[in-house]
């Protein structure tokens, strides 16, 4: 099996996507050249300006025209340059593209795809760093997955742009340069599906984003301690694989849940209460979670560790579940 | 347009006295005494057009050819509705006659149209995206922000600033600075032209020139209609930021009433033929009106349908 790295896995599938189907176009800042992730790199050489379409810094205007487009007749995938950038065009995420279809009884779709790098790392401070994924899978109406690997990222920006309804795919800037071995054929990874990065039987870590690589780690860590992890990564929050994860509960009786965005009103919190409702009579100790800080990212390098969460969190973690 | 004008008027009518009976949930923002400006604004434009508007969007959806039916049982809130009772007075929309919206968050329009533009161009069709937005919207960002990508895109947009000159319950003057809305056009390097919006003529010329540009390829317009607001920011609203004088006044420039005597003069209406339209008009809105005060309401679990095209497994 081939391998690639993050960023070139989003790059294929792009490149298969807008070869697949002349409706689909990117729209984004810099995106002719790739700046800053490369990951659409190339695609204005062979797919011209016109579907490889640099826009000027108006966030608004990009995912507000990127809706217009949708609703009559394209499919576009918006790259947000930095999640944390949404914000200047929350209007049009969280009250167009998110409530059009319903607020119209069903009139109207929105076949969007909302690329969102995100993600702490390399003192980029404040602005340029957090996890906001918790704020969009609060919003009805809008699909949320965030892939870890490398295939999974080729696969589900693939399913996302084939999906007639909006998706937002949360791409950490720290995995665009981690490699994995990416399916030869042409492979889409259906939303709503966990996957089990890891079998284990005493503990089940669900971890999301670059928090699965370093669940990975940390379970390779307790293994040495005699204690057998399962790492599960939801890879969708919304739809999200309810089942999956209660499969991998009933077997393991204890979860850990490790997320990097901050402790408070998160994914994780959600996760944990699916868990609690789905699986409170199997579970032998409290759910444990892993997040970052309930801060913004700061800049300095030991301040910024100080709020990354790490495969050192994780096996603390779990220490605590199984004891 | 007379015909069209006369339709929103008497809709919006019947709307506020079933408003006032308690029969319609909500709020309703009444466009009575802008009717021209809907009515000159669609008539260039055909079915396939698409049209973005605004809170006070019921005239737009009228004279765009949205179904009366439809929109009086939306306001009703019934299954029947044009969007089943989900979206309400100020989130009408007529996909069948590309009404894509009217719209709570004031100047979204202004940046949903220029992408609508955008897949006009890349689908190679001669159709043309307008988006109405009041004067007060003009002043946030994504008005901004649209008109600069409409323009530089060269998209087939019109921008139509349908201007009553209250931003809500806030004068023109106290919000807008540089007094004139189409004059901002210059900066982007578009036409800009101001019409005297309670004047259909003016409005449907002014209108029919920014959509013959557009058709033809030669990019975005802005035209600043000026008009008169004759009710409240809402229904029920008391109105004490504003003088009766100038309520009264505005009164004086009915579009209707000036349409009427124009279409008399040129010996294109009489008395006779008028009465027809009016007896007409009033069937039209009468029918609208059995029709959602016959409808079901919606069953309460129909509000957990239409999120999501394609929802695959579980939440």
């Amino acid at each position: 099996m081939p391998v690639l790295d993050f960023g070139d896995a989003l790059n294929l599938a792009l490149r298969e996507e807008m070869r697949r189907d002349r409706r689909v176009y990117c729209i984004g800042e810099d995106i002719v050249l790739g700046v800053p992730f490369g990951v659409t790199k190339g695609l204005a050489e062979e797919f011209g300006p016109a579907r490889v379409r640099n826009a000027p810094i108006s966030e608004a205007a990009i995912v507000g025209s990127a809706m217009g487009a949708a609703i009559t007749g394209l499919v576009p995938v918006v790259d947000m340059h930095f999640a944390d950038f949404v914000t200047c065009a929350m209007d049009e995420v969280a009250n167009q593209i998110a409530k059009s279809r319903y607020m119209f009884g069903g009139q109207i779709s929105c076949p969007l795809t909302l690329r969102m790098p995100y993600g702490i790392g390399k003192s980029a401070g404040g602005h340029h760093s957090n996890s906001v994924e918790a704020w969009f899978v609060n919003i009805p109406g809008l699909k949320v997955c965030i892939p870890s690997t490398p295939a999974d990222a080729r696969g589900l920006l693939k399913t996302a742009i084939r999906d007639p309804d909006p998706v937002l795919i949360f791409e950490h800037r720290g995995l665009y340069r981690v490699t994995g071995e990416v399916p030869e054929a042409e492979t889409l990874v259906p939303l709503g599906l966990a996957d089990v990065k890891r079998p284990g039987t005493d503990v089940t870590v669900i971890a999301t984003a670059r928090m699965v690589g370093e669940s990975l780690a940390a379970a390779d860590r307790l293994a040495g301690e005699g204690i057998s992890v399962e790492v599960v990564d939801p890879r969708s929050l919304v739809p999200l694989d309810r089942e999956g994860l209660a499969a991998s509960v009933r077997k393991t009786h204890r979860v850990v849940i490790a997320e990097e965005g901050p402790m408070r009103g998160s994914v994780g919190a959600w996760l944990a209460w699916v868990i609690m409702e789905a699986c409170f009579d199997d579970l032998d100790a409290p759910i444990v979670r892993v997040a970052g800080p309930n801060i913004p990212i700061p800049f300095s390098p030991p301040l910024e560790a100080f709020a990354t969460p790490g495969a050192a969190d994780v096996v603390d973690a779990v220490r605590r579940v199984v004891k | 347009m007379y015909a069209t004008m006369l339709r929103i008027r008497r809709a919006e009518e019947r709307a506020r006295e079933l408003y006032a009976a308690g029969r319609i949930p909500g709020f309703i923002h009444l466009s009575i005494g802008q009717e021209a400006v809907a009515a000159g604004v669609c008539a260039p434009l055909r079915r396939d057009d698409y049209l973005f508007s605004t809170h006070r969007g019921h005239g737009h959806l009228i004279a765009k050819g949205g179904s009366l039916r439809g929109f009086m049982a939306e306001l009703y809130g019934k299954a029947t509705g044009c969007c089943k009772g989900k979206g309400g007075s100020m989130h009408l929309a007529d996909a069948s006659v590309g009404y894509l919206g009217a719209n709570g968050v004031l100047t979204s329009g202004c940046v949903l149209a220029p992408g609508v533009g955008q897949s006009i161009q890349m689908r190679g069709t001669d159709q043309v995206a307008v988006t109405v937005f009041g004067d007060g919207a003009a002043n946030r960002g994504p008005f901004h922000e649209g008109v600069n990508l409409a323009a530089l895109w060269k998209v087939p947009v019109v921008f139509v600033c349908e201007n009553n000159f209250w931003a809500s319950t806030t004068a023109h003057d106290l919000s807008t600075a540089g007094g004139s809305i189409a004059a901002r056009a210059a900066g982007y390097g578009i036409p800009g032209a101001t019409v005297d919006g309670n004047d259909a003529l003016a409005v449907y010329h002014a209108m029919e020139s920014a959509v013959a540009r557009a058709r033809a390829g030669e990019g975005p317009s802005l035209i600043e209609a000026r008009t008169v607001r004759f009710m409240g920011h809402f229904e029920g609203d008391p109105q004490g930021y504003r003088s009766r004088g100038e309520v009264e006044g505005g009164r004086q420039r009915d579009p209707i009433v000036r349409l009427r005597a124009h279409l008399e003069e040129a010996k294109l209406l009489d008395a006779a033929h008028a009465a027809r339209v009016a007896a007409a008009v009033e069937a039209e809105v009468q029918d609208a009106v059995d029709f959602a005060e016959s409808s079901p309401l919606p069953a309460p679990e129909d509000a957990l349908q239409d999120l999501f095209v394609h929802y695959p497994w579980s939440d």
